[in-house]
Protein backbone atom coordinates (compact mmCIF):
# COMPACT_ATOMS: atom_id res chain seq x y z
CA UNK A 1 0.00 0.00 0.00
CA UNK A 2 1.58 3.04 -1.00
CA UNK A 3 1.42 6.68 0.61
CA UNK A 4 0.79 8.25 -2.47
CA UNK A 5 -1.86 8.88 -4.92
CA UNK A 6 -2.51 6.20 -7.29
CA UNK A 7 -2.86 7.57 -10.95
CA UNK A 8 -4.67 5.34 -13.81
CA UNK A 9 -4.30 6.05 -17.73
CA UNK A 10 -7.33 4.89 -20.03
CA UNK A 11 -6.28 5.78 -23.47
CA UNK A 12 -8.15 4.28 -26.92
CA UNK A 13 -4.94 2.72 -27.71
CA UNK A 14 -2.75 0.27 -25.49
CA UNK A 15 0.37 2.11 -27.25
CA UNK A 16 -0.92 5.64 -26.10
CA UNK A 17 -1.68 5.02 -22.77
CA UNK A 18 2.08 2.44 -22.19
CA UNK A 19 3.64 5.81 -23.64
CA UNK A 20 2.46 8.03 -21.20
CA UNK A 21 2.83 5.69 -18.72
CA UNK A 22 6.75 5.64 -19.33
CA UNK A 23 6.59 9.37 -19.67
CA UNK A 24 4.98 9.63 -15.92
CA UNK A 25 7.71 6.88 -14.71
CA UNK A 26 10.46 9.00 -16.02
CA UNK A 27 9.55 11.99 -14.02
CA UNK A 28 8.38 10.09 -10.73
CA UNK A 29 9.84 6.80 -10.63
CA UNK A 30 8.43 4.22 -8.37
CA UNK A 31 6.65 6.72 -6.14
CA UNK A 32 3.33 6.88 -7.82
CA UNK A 33 1.26 3.44 -7.95
CA UNK A 34 0.67 3.64 -11.79
CA UNK A 35 -1.74 1.51 -13.87
CA UNK A 36 -3.05 1.88 -17.76
CA UNK A 37 -4.82 0.23 -20.28
CA UNK A 38 -5.31 0.66 -23.51
CA UNK A 39 -8.12 -1.18 -26.16
CA UNK A 40 -11.18 -2.71 -26.41
CA UNK A 41 -12.15 -6.09 -25.18
CA UNK A 42 -10.61 -7.73 -28.21
CA UNK A 43 -7.17 -5.86 -28.40
CA UNK A 44 -8.41 -2.90 -31.23
CA UNK A 45 -9.07 0.92 -30.37
CA UNK A 46 -11.08 1.16 -27.93
CA UNK A 47 -11.90 0.96 -23.81
CA UNK A 48 -12.59 -1.51 -21.87
CA UNK A 49 -14.65 -1.70 -18.27
CA UNK A 50 -12.81 -4.62 -17.22
CA UNK A 51 -9.64 -3.56 -18.20
CA UNK A 52 -9.83 -0.17 -16.26
CA UNK A 53 -10.98 -2.01 -13.18
CA UNK A 54 -8.63 -4.13 -13.03
CA UNK A 55 -5.75 -1.05 -14.22
CA UNK A 56 -7.69 0.95 -10.96
CA UNK A 57 -6.72 -2.51 -8.41
CA UNK A 58 -3.15 -1.90 -9.85
CA UNK A 59 -2.83 1.64 -8.73
CA UNK A 60 -4.49 1.15 -5.54
CA UNK A 61 -3.90 3.47 -2.69
CA UNK A 62 -6.06 4.32 0.03
CA UNK A 63 -5.68 7.98 -0.24
CA UNK A 64 -7.17 7.56 -4.18
CA UNK A 65 -7.06 7.06 -7.88
CA UNK A 66 -6.87 9.74 -9.83
CA UNK A 67 -7.71 8.62 -13.89
CA UNK A 68 -7.06 10.65 -16.96
CA UNK A 69 -8.60 9.72 -19.93
CA UNK A 70 -8.68 10.60 -24.06
CA UNK A 71 -11.78 10.51 -25.86
CA UNK A 72 -15.45 10.11 -25.05
CA UNK A 73 -16.05 6.33 -24.59
CA UNK A 74 -13.16 6.09 -22.22
CA UNK A 75 -14.52 9.14 -19.80
CA UNK A 76 -17.69 7.20 -19.72
CA UNK A 77 -16.09 3.52 -19.59
CA UNK A 78 -14.16 5.21 -16.69
CA UNK A 79 -17.09 6.08 -14.60
CA UNK A 80 -18.72 3.28 -15.26
CA UNK A 81 -15.92 1.28 -13.98
CA UNK A 82 -16.03 3.25 -10.87
CA UNK A 83 -19.72 2.68 -10.30
CA UNK A 84 -18.88 -0.91 -10.35
CA UNK A 85 -16.18 -0.67 -7.96
CA UNK A 86 -16.87 -1.88 -4.44
CA UNK A 87 -18.79 0.80 -2.53
CA UNK A 88 -15.94 1.33 0.02
CA UNK A 89 -13.53 2.28 -3.25
CA UNK A 90 -16.15 4.03 -5.23
CA UNK A 91 -15.73 7.31 -3.70
CA UNK A 92 -11.82 7.41 -3.58
CA UNK A 93 -11.63 7.20 -8.05
CA UNK A 94 -11.89 10.40 -10.05
CA UNK A 95 -12.11 11.10 -13.49
CA UNK A 96 -9.78 14.08 -14.42
CA UNK A 97 -10.97 16.58 -16.90
CA UNK A 98 -7.68 17.25 -18.72
CA UNK A 99 -5.80 16.08 -21.59
CA UNK A 100 -4.14 12.24 -21.28
CA UNK A 101 -0.51 12.84 -21.45
CA UNK A 102 0.36 16.22 -20.04
CA UNK A 103 -2.66 15.70 -17.06
CA UNK A 104 -1.30 12.21 -16.47
CA UNK A 105 2.44 13.83 -16.07
CA UNK A 106 1.06 16.49 -14.42
CA UNK A 107 -1.29 14.51 -12.18
CA UNK A 108 1.55 12.25 -11.41
CA UNK A 109 3.85 14.63 -10.17
CA UNK A 110 1.45 16.64 -7.86
CA UNK A 111 0.90 13.25 -5.97
CA UNK A 112 4.81 12.00 -5.82
CA UNK A 113 4.81 15.43 -3.60
CA UNK A 114 2.05 13.55 -1.03
CA UNK A 115 -0.72 16.02 -2.04
CA UNK A 116 -4.30 15.18 -1.65
CA UNK A 117 -6.60 13.58 -4.36
CA UNK A 118 -8.38 16.63 -4.62
CA UNK A 119 -4.98 18.68 -5.20
CA UNK A 120 -3.75 15.82 -7.92
CA UNK A 121 -7.36 16.27 -9.65
CA UNK A 122 -6.94 20.18 -9.46
CA UNK A 123 -3.37 20.24 -10.87
CA UNK A 124 -3.82 17.61 -14.11
CA UNK A 125 -7.42 20.08 -14.82
CA UNK A 126 -5.41 23.71 -14.26
CA UNK A 127 -2.08 21.76 -15.79
CA UNK A 128 -0.50 23.96 -13.21
CA UNK A 129 1.37 22.73 -9.59
CA UNK A 130 -0.88 23.91 -7.21
CA UNK B 1 -48.91 -10.26 -18.55
CA UNK B 2 -46.04 -12.65 -17.61
CA UNK B 3 -43.14 -13.02 -18.76
CA UNK B 4 -41.75 -16.47 -18.24
CA UNK B 5 -38.63 -17.99 -18.67
CA UNK B 6 -39.02 -19.07 -22.49
CA UNK B 7 -40.61 -15.59 -23.45
CA UNK B 8 -37.32 -13.83 -21.76
CA UNK B 9 -35.00 -16.23 -23.83
CA UNK B 10 -36.64 -15.57 -27.34
CA UNK B 11 -36.63 -11.70 -26.19
CA UNK B 12 -32.90 -11.79 -25.35
CA UNK B 13 -32.42 -14.16 -28.66
CA UNK B 14 -34.05 -12.45 -30.98
CA UNK B 15 -32.33 -8.86 -29.87
CA UNK B 16 -28.91 -10.34 -29.85
CA UNK B 17 -29.53 -11.64 -33.18
CA UNK B 18 -30.87 -8.23 -35.03
CA UNK B 19 -28.01 -6.30 -33.71
CA UNK B 20 -25.46 -8.93 -34.81
CA UNK B 21 -27.06 -8.94 -38.29
CA UNK B 22 -26.92 -5.29 -38.36
CA UNK B 23 -23.33 -4.95 -37.09
CA UNK B 24 -22.07 -4.36 -41.04
CA UNK B 25 -24.69 -1.67 -40.92
CA UNK B 26 -24.15 -0.21 -37.68
CA UNK B 27 -20.04 0.12 -38.54
CA UNK B 28 -20.78 1.77 -41.76
CA UNK B 29 -23.03 4.60 -40.09
CA UNK B 30 -20.20 4.90 -37.67
CA UNK B 31 -17.67 5.69 -40.36
CA UNK B 32 -18.81 8.28 -41.56
CA UNK B 33 -19.76 10.87 -38.46
CA UNK B 34 -17.30 8.49 -36.17
CA UNK B 35 -14.80 6.04 -35.07
CA UNK B 36 -16.14 3.30 -37.27
CA UNK B 37 -16.44 0.71 -34.57
CA UNK B 38 -20.13 0.72 -33.74
CA UNK B 39 -21.15 -2.59 -34.84
CA UNK B 40 -18.22 -4.42 -34.07
CA UNK B 41 -18.12 -3.67 -30.76
CA UNK B 42 -22.26 -4.28 -30.12
CA UNK B 43 -21.72 -7.29 -32.33
CA UNK B 44 -19.47 -8.34 -29.41
CA UNK B 45 -21.21 -7.68 -26.31
CA UNK B 46 -24.71 -9.36 -27.79
CA UNK B 47 -22.55 -12.60 -29.12
CA UNK B 48 -21.48 -12.41 -25.51
CA UNK B 49 -25.42 -11.84 -24.27
CA UNK B 50 -26.26 -15.08 -27.09
CA UNK B 51 -23.59 -17.25 -25.12
CA UNK B 52 -24.58 -16.83 -21.77
CA UNK B 53 -28.38 -16.91 -22.86
CA UNK B 54 -29.69 -20.04 -21.38
CA UNK B 55 -28.03 -18.87 -17.91
CA UNK B 56 -29.67 -15.52 -18.38
CA UNK B 57 -33.15 -16.41 -18.99
CA UNK B 58 -33.13 -18.86 -15.95
CA UNK B 59 -33.10 -15.82 -13.82
CA UNK B 60 -36.35 -13.59 -13.13
CA UNK B 61 -37.23 -10.61 -15.06
CA UNK B 62 -35.36 -7.82 -13.34
CA UNK B 63 -32.13 -10.10 -12.59
CA UNK B 64 -31.82 -10.81 -16.34
CA UNK B 65 -32.04 -7.79 -17.78
CA UNK B 66 -29.44 -6.85 -14.87
CA UNK B 67 -27.14 -9.51 -16.16
CA UNK B 68 -27.60 -8.84 -20.05
CA UNK B 69 -26.77 -4.83 -18.68
CA UNK B 70 -23.89 -6.39 -16.98
CA UNK B 71 -22.11 -8.27 -20.26
CA UNK B 72 -22.54 -5.38 -22.45
CA UNK B 73 -20.92 -2.71 -19.84
CA UNK B 74 -18.24 -5.31 -19.63
CA UNK B 75 -17.83 -6.72 -23.61
CA UNK B 76 -18.61 -4.00 -26.16
CA UNK B 77 -15.78 -1.78 -25.14
CA UNK B 78 -17.39 1.96 -26.72
CA UNK B 79 -19.29 4.60 -24.77
CA UNK B 80 -22.59 2.24 -25.89
CA UNK B 81 -21.26 -0.71 -23.37
CA UNK B 82 -21.99 1.67 -20.96
CA UNK B 83 -24.91 3.28 -22.56
CA UNK B 84 -26.65 0.45 -23.61
CA UNK B 85 -25.81 -1.50 -20.34
CA UNK B 86 -27.00 1.57 -18.42
CA UNK B 87 -30.29 1.19 -20.07
CA UNK B 88 -30.88 -2.44 -19.16
CA UNK B 89 -29.52 -2.47 -15.60
CA UNK B 90 -32.10 0.47 -14.76
CA UNK B 91 -35.00 -1.90 -16.24
CA UNK B 92 -34.09 -4.92 -14.68
CA UNK B 93 -33.70 -2.45 -11.38
CA UNK B 94 -37.37 -1.01 -12.08
CA UNK B 95 -39.21 -4.67 -13.78
CA UNK B 96 -40.78 -7.62 -12.28
CA UNK B 97 -41.80 -11.06 -14.22
CA UNK B 98 -45.04 -9.88 -13.91
CA UNK B 99 -45.19 -6.79 -15.67
CA UNK B 100 -47.55 -4.34 -17.34
CA UNK B 101 -47.82 -2.09 -20.19
CA UNK B 102 -47.93 0.90 -17.28
CA UNK B 103 -45.01 -0.33 -15.42
CA UNK B 104 -42.56 -0.89 -18.87
CA UNK B 105 -44.00 2.81 -19.33
CA UNK B 106 -42.39 4.01 -15.86
CA UNK B 107 -39.33 1.34 -16.15
CA UNK B 108 -38.42 2.73 -19.51
CA UNK B 109 -38.35 6.13 -18.39
CA UNK B 110 -36.44 5.57 -15.60
CA UNK B 111 -33.97 4.07 -17.94
CA UNK B 112 -34.12 7.07 -20.35
CA UNK B 113 -33.26 9.18 -17.65
CA UNK B 114 -30.44 7.06 -16.39
CA UNK B 115 -28.80 6.79 -20.01
CA UNK B 116 -29.20 10.74 -20.00
CA UNK B 117 -27.22 10.56 -16.99
CA UNK B 118 -24.64 8.48 -17.82
CA UNK B 119 -24.26 9.95 -20.95
CA UNK B 120 -24.46 13.60 -19.92
CA UNK B 121 -27.14 13.88 -22.97
CA UNK B 122 -30.21 15.43 -24.01
CA UNK B 123 -32.63 14.69 -26.61
CA UNK B 124 -31.66 16.66 -29.91
CA UNK B 125 -28.27 15.81 -29.79
CA UNK B 126 -28.43 13.14 -32.82
CA UNK B 127 -27.93 10.36 -29.94
CA UNK B 128 -29.85 7.05 -29.38
CA UNK B 129 -31.67 9.32 -26.72
CA UNK B 130 -33.53 11.12 -30.26
CA UNK B 131 -35.33 7.20 -30.80
CA UNK B 132 -35.71 6.47 -26.77
CA UNK B 133 -37.51 9.55 -25.92
CA UNK B 134 -40.26 9.57 -28.48
CA UNK B 135 -40.48 5.75 -27.96
CA UNK B 136 -41.47 6.00 -24.52
CA UNK B 137 -43.71 9.16 -25.58
CA UNK B 138 -45.84 6.33 -27.75
CA UNK B 139 -45.66 3.59 -24.82
CA UNK B 140 -47.07 6.01 -22.88
CA UNK B 141 -50.12 6.94 -25.04
CA UNK B 142 -50.82 2.79 -24.89
CA UNK B 143 -53.59 1.73 -27.21
CA UNK B 144 -54.09 -0.46 -30.23
CA UNK B 145 -51.27 -1.66 -32.11
CA UNK B 146 -48.73 -0.58 -30.07
CA UNK B 147 -45.89 -2.70 -31.57
CA UNK B 148 -46.27 -1.67 -34.63
CA UNK B 149 -46.25 1.69 -33.67
CA UNK B 150 -43.41 1.53 -31.32
CA UNK B 151 -41.74 -0.04 -34.33
CA UNK B 152 -42.67 3.20 -36.63
CA UNK B 153 -42.09 6.00 -33.87
CA UNK B 154 -38.29 3.86 -34.00
CA UNK B 155 -37.57 4.28 -37.24
CA UNK B 156 -39.35 7.55 -38.20
CA UNK B 157 -37.07 9.33 -34.81
CA UNK B 158 -33.80 7.59 -36.15
CA UNK B 159 -34.33 9.10 -39.62
CA UNK B 160 -34.86 12.04 -38.11
CA UNK B 161 -31.52 12.23 -36.56
CA UNK B 162 -30.17 12.45 -40.24
CA UNK B 163 -30.99 15.94 -40.05
CA UNK B 164 -29.56 16.72 -37.02
CA UNK B 165 -26.38 17.73 -36.23
CA UNK B 166 -24.49 15.95 -33.20
CA UNK B 167 -23.67 17.40 -29.79
CA UNK B 168 -22.55 14.72 -27.75
CA UNK B 169 -20.18 11.94 -28.71
CA UNK B 170 -17.57 11.93 -31.42
CA UNK B 171 -19.90 12.87 -34.13
CA UNK B 172 -19.59 16.57 -32.84
CA UNK B 173 -16.18 17.04 -33.65
CA UNK B 174 -17.78 17.10 -37.18
CA UNK B 175 -19.94 19.72 -36.13
CA UNK B 176 -22.25 21.00 -39.27
CA UNK B 177 -20.38 18.09 -41.26
CA UNK B 178 -22.26 15.42 -38.87
CA UNK B 179 -25.62 16.60 -40.50
CA UNK B 180 -26.88 14.23 -43.32
CA UNK B 181 -25.88 11.09 -41.71
CA UNK B 182 -27.83 9.07 -39.81
CA UNK B 183 -26.47 8.58 -35.91
CA UNK B 184 -25.67 4.90 -35.64
CA UNK B 185 -26.74 4.67 -31.64
CA UNK B 186 -30.23 6.03 -32.72
CA UNK B 187 -30.11 2.85 -35.78
CA UNK B 188 -28.89 0.56 -32.96
CA UNK B 189 -31.77 1.58 -30.56
CA UNK B 190 -34.31 1.39 -33.28
CA UNK B 191 -33.28 -2.19 -34.47
CA UNK B 192 -33.61 -3.09 -31.16
CA UNK B 193 -36.77 -1.67 -30.02
CA UNK B 194 -37.69 -3.37 -33.69
CA UNK B 195 -37.04 -6.52 -32.38
CA UNK B 196 -39.09 -6.48 -29.07
CA UNK B 197 -42.23 -5.03 -30.90
CA UNK B 198 -41.32 -8.23 -33.15
CA UNK B 199 -41.60 -10.64 -29.85
CA UNK B 200 -44.62 -8.81 -28.26
CA UNK B 201 -46.80 -9.45 -31.84
CA UNK B 202 -45.72 -12.81 -31.79
CA UNK B 203 -43.61 -12.21 -35.42
CA UNK B 204 -39.83 -13.29 -33.99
Amino acid sequence: MSENVGIVIVSHSADVARGTALMVEQMVGREVPLGWCGGDPDGGLGTSVEAIMKAIDRAWSERGVAILVDLGGAETNSEMAIEMLPEERRGRVVVCNAPVVEGAVMAATEAASGATLEAVRRTAEELTPI
Amino acid sequence: MMIDSQARKLLFETVAQRVIASADELTDLDRAIGDGDHGTNMRRGFEAVLTTVDELSAKNLGESLRGLGTTLVMKVGGASGPLYGTLFMSLGKSLGDEVSRERVADAFAAAVEAVKARGKSDVGQKTMLDVLAPVLEVLREGGDGLPLRLKAAARDAAEKTIQMRAIRGRASFLGERSIGHMDPGARSSALIIDAIADVMEGFA
